[in-house]
């Protein structure tokens, strides 16, 4: 398999008034050519973090502290801000979460789509330019395109701002394509219509996605393959199935069970994770996990768990997994045992 | 006293908007419901569909354009804002943002406290403190944070925050306003079961406004769907994801997530095309014409009116009573 994207012991801080916030501690995966990945956590797990790492957007006092971000096998950590502008857009692309604020309301959006082609390609005439965007508004379904390319931002609506957006990342034919919740200030319905943009764009051009979002739901949709982040770092890793049929990580599990589904028996209880995210001035010294964790034990609270690995492609740090750990009790062992 | 009147009853209300060029939004169009007492009505609809304008004018933070609102059968609409305040004190509202809706530069005892304040409830600061503790203990906070600031507080434990003030003087209506769409879902379910639990406490009546639709059928015992500032198919909980009627409502559920890989894999998608049309000007005849896959003649010119299509069962669509 081709890696695109190869991310080994990544470390990112932000140097604070009040402590070095350690935002991600040690991440290490791979994004393989044409495969959808999501990474899934909650707000200040360091999903968001890690994805700006891999562009090197890192606002104000963000460092990455260590690690290495290796896109179609070349260094990008240490390289000088004139060398990623050449990468950005052209072999790695973003698209931000709310996409109201991520257009300049002050140019058209023909213009803004227009600049990326011309950044990478200053020999491209005007008229050629205007025939791509054009092109790419086709292509993410923006109606009457050539009559669109005047338009302002605020004549669009947030689902169409979005599609701006898409075309924008799509210019260059990325190779990757990072989208940071790129749904999530939507409605449904128009979350829905740009899902199956993404699906389809996909298909159509075989490039990558990195899809980091809160929304399990969003990740059975789109993905194939799913991280779980959780205090800094990859609590679970698995493919889409593995994930929501056999979790091996209490957190997965919880995230689970806290969502309601269309059938869900109105009389129960959602079971939600008691307790909040940890600190991440002073992340706790175990398994960052453990203090919300209902089967956590002396170990999970002292030392941080490995990564085991439990089957193909499926790995989890969680220390129920250790030969050593008790069977009695233990939700992981149980399940692992019951498998073929 | 055969019947008790429902806690909260809404006839024709509308709510327009005057904007420039002598134009008006029509946010609210001759929309009406009741909520009976200890039960929970949700209210869903993609963003601009007039949900949250419809709570805001109930609660009369905007002045309703026409129609009643009658709050345990008394009409509320026509009162000024000093007869008001009785009744403000039976209905609260919990607002969606947790970061927004509460003061930086007062202590979280001061927000609570605030509308005990308001109605004189309290005649001395030890009762006032009391009331304030007790109330962050049920919302599952303690005593010390109550010298602190909403800043120093997560976003699940400001909500709590919202709710306990919300709370504290035991309204009869609480108004949900997107309570938890701010929240992780770990959090969400957390915040999900404390207003479930309060509601069987303190006998609660919500008016739960989200577009989470799940998280809505999981907490409500009927739905109202809006669109373009009307509602358009009302029913019991169930019956709205089991048996949805209205074209909306069908494209509305399918373009729900779903949490399961392999039925998400597996089932045809239909969803819905387009986006909202303006409710400066919208669209004549049935609003929902201009995106919907079965529009006909009569849709484009005539507006369908809500009616019962089952029992219990309110659609307002042509197609449903031509068939």
């Amino acid at each position: 398999m081709e890696h695109i994207l190869e991310v080994q012991d990544l470390h990112t801080s932000f140097l604070t008034s009040s402590g070095e916030v350690k935002a991600v501690r040690g991440v290490s995966f791979t994004v393989e050519k044409g495969e959808s990945i999501g990474i899934v956590g909650e707000s200040g797990s360091g999903k968001s973090v890690t994805s700006l790492s891999v562009m090197q957007l890192l606002a104000g006092t963000g460092r990455i502290v260590g690690g290495s971000v290796k896109l179609n096998g070349r260094e990008l950590v240490g390289l000088s801000a004139k060398e990623m502008r050449t990468i950005r857009g052209k072999e790695v692309a973003m698209i931000f979460q709310d996409p109201m604020t991520s257009l300049n309301p002050l140019i058209p959006v023909g213009e803004q789509v227009g600049e990326m082609l011309w950044s990478h390609d200053k020999a491209l005439s005007k008229a050629e330019r205007e025939a791509r965007v054009v092109d790419l508004f086709q292509m993410v379904r923006i109606p009457e395109a050539d009559k669109r390319l005047k338009s302002f931002p605020h004549e669009f609506s947030g689902g169409m701002r979005q599609r701006v957006m898409i075309a924008m990342a799509l210019a260059c034919k990325p190779d990757l394509l990072i989208a940071d919740e790129p749904t999530t200030a939507l409605d449904v319905s128009i979350q829905d219509q740009i899902l199956k943009l993404m699906r389809s764009v996909q298909k159509e051009m075989g490039m990558s996605i990195m899809f980091i979002t809160h929304d399990l739901g969003v990740v059975a949709e789109l993905c194939s393959r799913v991280l779980v982040m959780y205090g800094g770092l990859i609590m679970e890793e698995a493919n889409i199935f593995d994930i929501f049929e056999q979790p091996l990580h209490p957190y997965t599990m919880g995230l689970i069970a806290s969502i309601p589904d269309l059938n869900q028996d109105k009389k129960k209880r959602l079971q939600p994770i008691i307790g909040s995210p940890p600190d991440m001035i002073h992340p706790p010294a175990g398994c960052p996990f453990a203090p919300r964790c209902p089967y956590a034990c002396r170990i999970c609270l002292e030392e941080l768990p490995p990564v085991f690995r439990a089957g193909e492609g499926h790995s989890s740090r969680c220390w129920l997994l250790d030969e050593d750990a008790p069977s009695t009790g233990n939700p992981l062992k149980n399940r692992k045992e019951g498998q073929p | 006293m055969n019947r008790q009147p429902p806690v909260l009853q809404v006839e024709g209300l509308t709510k327009h908007f005057p904007v420039s060029g002598h134009k008006v939004v029509h946010a609210v169009d001759d929309v009406s419901f009741s909520v009976s007492r200890g039960k929970t009505l949700g209210l869903v609809g993609e963003s601009g569909c007039g949900k949250s304008s419809c709570a805001r004018t109930i609660i009369r933070i905007y002045e309703p354009t026409a129609g009643r609102i009658l709050l345990d059968g008394e009409e509320i609409s026509t009162l000024n804002q000093k007869q008001l305040l009785p009744y403000r004190k039976k209905m609260q509202m919990i607002f969606q943002d947790p970061y927004a809706s509460l003061n930086a530069r007062m202590t979280v005892h001061d927000i609570i406290a605030e509308p005990l304040r308001a109605h004189r409830v309290c005649s001395s600061r030890q009762e006032e403190n009391e009331m304030v503790s007790d109330m962050l203990a049920r919302v599952g906070l303690n005593k010390e944070h109550a010298n602190r600031y909403a800043h120093e507080f997560s976003g699940g434990q400001r909500q709590r925050v919202g709710i306990a003030r919300a709370l504290i003087l035991k309204p009869e209506l609480v108004i949900c306003d997107e309570p938890i769409s701010a929240l992780d879902v770990s959090i969400q379910a957390q915040v999900v079961n404390m207003l479930r639990h309060f509601q069987e406490e303190l006998a609660l009546t919500y008016l739960f406004i989200a577009h989470d639709l799940s998280m809505v059928r999981y907490v409500s015992d009927d739905v109202g769907v809006m669109y373009l500032g009307q509602l358009v198919e009302k029913c019991e909980a169930d019956e709205i994801y089991r048996h949805p009627l209205h074209p909306y409502t069908v494209g509305l559920l399918s373009s729900i997530p779903v949490p399961n890989p392999r039925m998400a894999k597996a089932r045809e998608k239909s969803g819905l095309e387009g986006d909202l049309p303006s409710p400066i000007d919208p669209p004549a005849g049935c609003r929902f014409h201009t995106r919907c896959p079965y529009a006909t003649e009569q849709c484009r010119q005539e507006m369908p009116q809500l009616k019962e299509a089952s029992s219990g069962h309110f659609v307002a669509c042509h197609r449903i009573f031509n068939r």
